[in-house]
């Protein structure tokens, strides 16, 4: 086989295995975070915004499976 | 029709040696745009405020608060609020001149194809990098102004026993890891929107991409606050006295 069909395998996988842990994260957080403001709703402008920056956060590691995936591709 | 998808930003011309990429010069529109708007907004301070001022006070006002809510006392906000809600202004309308629409339709003509004049500038890693850079500077300054540097230092390297050397060998590898993905995250959230909006209107050119374009908009304002919040964070992370060095100090 070519390197290109190579190229475009690795990306997918790369992509593919690198998205299952920040979902996972992303919905624990997001779970969570609809919990406390059902509990408390009068917290929730305090709690939207903290939810945002830690689902940022545990989406880091899908990013650096993105810009893998995106050098091996376009790079 | 081919879908081109470059990482590096295109070269538009040189001055000199040095290259004038299109992020670049649309970076110098960006900045000369904020700077026109915030001399126009200040020549015009009024003290009972016009429907412009109203916006830009409330926007500085809720940052404000939002800021001193983290970081916790008036003169550090003071001192840490302009870094913050400049990085947050300055991405925020660098991610949104990217939907203005036609703007990437302008092009230049050249011998191997037509090249942009315009790029969003966050999908331009050099520019994101430096932003960063300029978060992990103003930390370890910070860090070492409140520790005191050889405290600081010590919080890296030392050789109380193995467990506490390999902890702070851990440290050290965790505060350059943050320049990673600080800078990762912002540009790489960019650069996938672009490159998912191009792949939709090469895939399916009318109101397919609409949804997608939507959430690129969403990413655009989230990244931008998640940047300044963390920098934020680091600040505030650094800028506290630890508990157990309030105690020793207070034995000395």
């Amino acid at each position: 086989m070519e390197a290109e069909t190579f190229k475009a395998l690795a990306a997918g996988i790369s992509m593919g295995f690198g998205a299952i842990g920040p979902a996972i994260g992303e919905g624990f957080v997001a779970a969570k975070a609809m919990e406390a403001i059902g509990r408390n709703p009068e917290a929730a402008d305090k709690i939207t915004p903290l939810m945002f920056v830690t689902m940022a956060i545990c989406e880091s590691t899908g990013i650096y499976a993105l810009v893998v995936a995106l050098i091996i591709l376009f790079g | 029709m081919e879908l081109s998808v470059k990482l590096a930003p295109d070269i538009l011309f040189f001055i000199g040696s040095f290259p004038v990429t299109n992020t670049f010069f649309w970076s110098l529109f960006i900045s000369l745009f904020l700077i026109i708007f915030t001399l126009f907004v200040r020549a015009r301070l009024k003290l009972i405020p016009g429907r412009l001022q109203n916006i830009v006070e409330l926007l500085l006002e809720s940052g404000y608060s939002f800021v001193k809510s983290i970081i916790g006392t008036e003169k550090k906000t003071q001192r840490v609020f302009p870094l913050v809600f400049t990085m947050f202004f300055l991405i925020l309308v660098a991610n949104l001149a990217a939907y203005i629409p036609g703007q990437s339709a302008i092009t230049l003509a050249r011998q191997e194809g037509p090249v942009s004049l315009f790029r969003a500038i966050m999908s331009d890693y050099s520019m994101v990098f430096v932003m960063t850079l300029i978060t992990f500077l103003t930390t370890q300054i910070v860090a070492i102004m409140v520790h005191g540097p050889f405290r600081y230092l010590g919080k890296f390297i030392n050789f109380k026993n193995p467990l506490q050397f390999f902890l702070g060998l851990m440290d050290l590898i965790g505060e350059l890891a943050k320049v990673i993905s600080l800078s990762f995250r912002l540009f790489g959230n960019i650069f996938a929107g672009e490159v998912l909006g191009a792949v939709m209107l090469f895939l399916a050119p009318f109101f397919i991409p609409l949804p997608f374009m939507f959430l690129g908009l969403i990413t655009a304002m989230v990244q931008a606050f998640v940047f300044a919040v963390l920098t934020l964070v680091f600040i505030t992370m650094a800028s506290e006295i630890e508990e157990d060095e309030l105690t020793e100090s207070a034995s000395i």
